[in-house]
């Protein structure tokens, strides 16, 4: 027996923000879960389970807060599931949701995603002091940098590149009225001349910190058929793993994110992903991995990234369009960023992204990715049912 | 529906303390038995899923360091619950119904000796209105066995039974914690830890880990004799609150029970996640356990209560019930939450012998 | 070789603790603020029910709830605890009960504690009071607790309360400390006693042979425990690198200082140190490098430039 196939007929997202002090953790979940529901046209009695995803519990310092959640969540007397893969969270909740579907084991499933950053710090949650170990001696884009120059030095991209991302990104976010980050007067000289806090990485080439959450309802064909507003289906979605730090391992393009892309390209007919993806919503926390991931997710030839970045293609209006929304560098409530991607993926095969919408899109690819580079999730939807 | 078994199961010895060992370190020789039991390795498995919890270790991101045990390259497919490893199971049963994969390894572990537990478990609560109170995980209970009491449902002398039963079960397994009891009467002479509670009515806390090994159809009757074919699954979650629920009851392990097949035909064993003697009687009543039913006969979560992992062993122990041909319909049940607050039921067969 | 006997693994308290800054919904700013003014408000459900401590949403139905109703500050004890040690952050710091509290108007129980001589005098169904604390900020912990009274319930309806108050309790700071102690286990118990010789020992893996340092217990690629000692180093190669060019707010280093991933002679994979010694736009990728130590530290406080040729890309790239 086939599986079922998978559509996305509500999403919703908070207003994020640095710190959304009106609403409470459970305020915060709802804001997004209603705006997906009402979507859908449909309500807490139509859900039949919840798959729920964040980040470390110590952000908001609550231990497996989906316990507290439940009542807000429309949760009781239904299944509700909490996932957590690091920063690939947001995207793998969504798969895990969407294969309960696809199982048939239920008929509508709520998936969620948050992270309320503000209720402590992030980088103490990222950096919890740990006896005995050297401490880490770089804050969060240190972490990062290193790889960063290691793919210049393996491709040969120009420094500028990076700047074109968040430029181009951070102008991109200006068109999403949910986008965090809102700067009317940037300007390319701007991003260039912000200051290098770890070089090779500007202050205006990194992502924010937010509140925020993101939810969708994804449904049968059934469900599907009923939806007031067209769904996206779902064409393939894949999860790979690989341990955070090996000798061997490929920083600037690992392999466990090659492996999770051709999986998906293969579940969904594609061949040649720069012709066959009409749009694409990936995890982009630093400017630089834009190209990087351009790379990996096979957009581009090693080494070629850069010049995609370079030559406007990735631009809203260029052919292959990344992060319309304005991507990560301008919204991050980490917990809940892989599955904004997946949702924004979704907005655009349904012809609903409003303002930041791509012309025609009918496929489209969310990307997460989390932890040492080492966890991916992925989807392709499009605007028409999967063929079988 | 497609046939999945539960074909493997491995678990460590329980212990108060782990201090010599790293997560990985005590997950590492679970991991190479319940692989090696099936004669697969960790690439030849189609899914990895696991179960942990970051506040048990007092780090971020823990469970990224135990992936080291699995043996994670070429990379695989992966996914973790901050649950305890029943729910990781559940994801995994679920991927194997869409048929993406025909095996998964699940495993979980958790080492509550590196922090205060009863402590480390208040952060669970409502953090507006109950967190800032820091009411512990055993008074929690308490209140929960007193309303049991005051309905008249059980006494204190019933629930000391509970705990002497449980634990000289546990005699026969090797890997628990806490084995051997004195009678109830004598049990009785012992003060409260939290009234109505004594010690023994209370989970040992400790350190442990486990594993299982799925498989679908012909598969699993390829790695495994007997398979414990897993006929039905379910979970549910209650209102958070302790004061809007009625706390001698389980809703969602009776629906979940329900949902699971549990009450389609007999069942001749039970392994129930009740880590208080009081929580076993709601859960009796609500699974509608029988005197004929063994319940526990591992010991259950009184004998070794590995947090995040004990709700798996529940699962592993009614499947291992089958394998060696001691159970031919089996439940088990997972529990997480404050007093019972989310529930898992999953009913296992055998063919027939 | 067999494994360091337990004694010799390392053990160290952690201490985990935040002052959480929690915002509030309408319902739980009311709740809070209205405890401020010795005032306890419960909200009102669709079905009529009225849930003391309001929540936002109802457990049932899932719904919205706003609608606000004044109870009492007595009510009836619905179940009870005794708790004879409290332990750090718990209301009352001598033997108390905890108890779920149905105030009268309310249809649900509120936890807290119950001030009362002992166990023998607390029972189901006795009546209690709130006991206010003197000071009142606008948190749970407004209530000191409940202490016994005599009264019967009062059978009053509740009112309507509208919820508004000046300067509303908008948030919280929930400060939350846990302590550890961490175990870093076998194969790192290893490592940090032989750096303390200022050797940097890493283990080989059984099955593909790679050195991981430092070691974590297993080879994570094979899945196997590693176990074969071998000393790197302390020669290495700088395979990348960052300069970074703002404090971090717990290190006291000058900035700017290069942060750079280190590969030691031998060893599998990099780890990672700060440059030293030359100045930080001289460092390159493939400088080759050498640990420099202080008295007291557990780690090389960083790594100088050994002055010998840079290595070429070709021997490293596949550590990058």
């Amino acid at each position: 027996m086939s599986k079922e196939p998978v559509a996305v007929v509500g999403i919703g997202q908070t207003q994020h923000t640095a710190a959304r002090r009106d609403v409470s953790l459970a305020g915060l979940v709802r804001e997004a879960a209603l705006r997906a529901l009402e979507d859908a046209e449909l309500t807490w009695a139509d859900i039949d389970a919840v798959v729920i995803g964040k980040a470390p519990d110590f952000f908001e310092g609550v231990m497996m807060p989906e316990l507290y959640l439940a009542d807000a969540l429309g949760a009781v007397g239904k299944p509700l599931l909490r996932v957590h893969t690091a920063g690939s969270v947001g995207g793998s909740t969504a798969l895990v949701a969407a294969a309960q579907v696809a199982a048939r084991i239920h008929r509508t499933v709520l998936t969620l995603a948050f992270e309320k950053q503000s209720e402590s710090n992030a980088m103490w949650g990222l950096s919890l002091p740990v006896p005995f170990q050297q401490p880490l001696l770089a804050g969060a884009g240190g972490f990062f940098a290193p790889h960063v120059r290691a793919y210049m030095r393996r491709s040969g991209a120009p420094a500028g590149t990076g700047s074109l991302v968040a430029y181009k990104d951070r102008r991109n976010a200006l068109r999403n009225p949910y986008a965090h980050l809102h700067e009317h007067g940037l300007t390319l000289e701007k991003v260039r001349s912000s200051p290098m806090l770890w070089d090779p990485i500007r202050y205006s080439e990194t992502c924010p910190s937010s509140d925020g959450a993101c939810a969708m309802v994804l449904t049968d064909r059934a469900g599907a058929a009923r939806a007031p507003r067209p769904p996206a289906w779902m064409h393939g979605g894949a999860m790979r793993s690989e341990p955070t730090l090996f000798a061997g391992k490929d920083c600037v393009s690992p392999r466990a994110g090659r492996d999770c892309a051709a999986d998906v390209y293969r579940q969904a007919g594609i061949t040649d992903p720069r012709r066959q993806i009409d749009a694409v919503e990936m995890y982009v926390p630093f400017s630089w991995y834009e190209p990087m991931w351009l790379e990996n997710l096979g957009f581009a030839a090693e080494g070629e990234g850069w010049k995609l970045v370079e030559s406007g293609v990735t631009e809203l209006d260029g052919e292959l369009p990344v992060n319309p929304s304005g991507g990560v560098l301008s919204t991050n409530p980490i917990g809940a960023s892989g599955m904004i991607r997946f949702a924004e993926a979704a907005l655009q095969v349904r012809g609903e992204a409003g303002e930041h919408q791509v012309e025609g899109a009918r496929t489209a690819l969310g990307h997460a990715y989390g932890g040492g580079s080492q966890f991916f999730s992925m989807w392709v939807v499009g605007d028409a049912p999967p063929p079988g | 529906m497609r046939e999945v078994a539960i074909v493997a199961f491995a678990q460590s010895d329980h212990r108060p303390d782990t201090a010599d060992v790293s997560e990985v370190e005590m997950l590492l020789p679970v991991l190479r038995r319940v692989l090696d039991d099936v004669g697969l390795t960790a690439g030849e498995i189609g899914f990895t899923c696991s179960g942990s919890s970051d506040y048990l270790a007092g780090r971020a991101f823990s469970f990224t360091m135990a992936l080291d045990g699995v043996g994670a390259w070429p990379p695989i497919s992966e996914s973790h619950v901050e649950m305890d490893g029943a729910w990781a199971l559940y994801e995994a049963w679920t991927k194997l119904l869409t048929e993406e994969a025909d095996t998964a390894l699940v495993y979980s572990y958790g080492k509550s000796s590196p922090g205060d537990l009863r402590e480390v478990l208040t952060r669970q609560l409502d953090p507006y209105y109950l967190a800032p109170l820091w009411p512990d995980s055993v008074s929690l209970a308490a209140l929960q066995a007193q309303a049991l009491i005051d309905a008249g449902e059980t006494d204190e002398r019933a629930l000391a039974g509970v705990a002497a039963r449980t634990r000289s079960a546990a005699e026969d397994n090797p890997h628990a914690q806490l084995a051997g009891s004195a009678g109830p009467e004598r049990l009785l002479d012992t003060p409260y830890l939290v009234r109505p509670l004594r010690r023994h009515d209370c989970p040992p806390i400790g350190d442990g880990a486990a594993a299982v090994v799925l498989a679908a159809g012909d598969t699993a009757r390829r790695l495994c004799r007997r398979p414990a074919w897993i006929r039905g699954i379910d979970h549910r979650v209650e209102p958070h609150a302790l004061g809007v629920r009625d706390l001698t009851r389980s809703p969602s392990a009776r629906l979940a029970a329900e949902r699971a097949g549990a009450f389609d035909a007999p069942v001749d064993t039970a392994e129930l996640h009740a880590p208080f003697t009081s929580q076993e009687v709601i859960l009796r009543r609500e699974l509608r356990l029988g005197e004929d039913v063994s319940v526990n006969p591992s010991g259950g979560a009184l004998a070794a209560n590995p947090m995040m992992a004990a709700g798996l062993i529940r699962l592993g122990e009614a499947a291992a019930a089958i394998h060696r041909g001691g159970s031919d319909r089996a439940v088990a049940h997972a529990t997480s939450g404050p007093c019972l607050q989310q529930n898992l039921v999953a009913v296992l067969e055998g063919d027939p012998q | 070789m067999t494994p360091a006997p337990s004694s010799e693994a390392l053990q160290a308290p952690l201490v985990v603790e935040f002052p959480f800054t929690r915002s509030l919904g309408p319902v739980q700013s009311a709740f809070l603020t209205g405890l401020r003014e010795r005032t306890v408000l419960g909200v009102r459900t669709t079905d009529g029910r009225v849930l003391v401590p309001p929540v936002e949403y109802d457990p049932v139905t899932a719904d919205e709830l706003r609608d606000l109703v004044e109870v009492a500050p007595t009510g009836t004890v619905t179940t009870w605890a005794w708790n004879p040690s409290p332990s750090r952050g718990q209301p009352l710091d001598t033997p108390f009960a905890w108890a779920l509290v149905r105030l009268d108007g309310a249809d649900t129980a509120l936890l807290h504690a119950l001030d009362a001589p002992g166990p023998e005098a607390v029972h189901t169904g006795m009546r209690v009071r709130i006991r206010w604390a003197p000071e009142r900020t606008g948190a749970i912990t407004d209530i000191a607790c409940f202490t016994p009274e005599t009264g019967a319930a009062e059978a009053s309806e509740p009112a309507s309360h509208r919820g508004a108050f000046t300067d509303p309790v908008r948030g919280i700071v929930a400060p939350a400390r846990l302590d550890y102690t961490y175990a870093p286990g076998r194969a790192q118990s290893r490592f940090l006693a032989a750096l303390a010789d200022r050797r940097t020992v890493g283990e080989r893996c059984p099955s593909c042979h790679k050195v991981y340092v430092p070691p974590r217990g297993a080879c994570p690629t094979c899945g196997v425990a590693t176990a074969e000692q071998v000393e790197v180093g302390p020669h290495g190669t700088v395979t990348t690198f960052c300069i970074v060019n703002i404090k971090a707010k717990n290190l006291d280093i000058e900035v700017p200082y290069v942060y750079a991933h280190i590969a030691l002679d031998g060893a599998g994979l990099a780890l990672h140190g700060r440059i030293a010694g030359i100045p930080y736009d001289q460092v390159r990728m493939g400088l080759r490098v050498a640990p420099v130590w202080t008295e007291d530290g557990r780690y090389p406080d960083h790594y100088r430039p050994t002055g010998e040729p840079d290595a070429d890309y070709d021997t490293y790239k596949e550590l990058l």
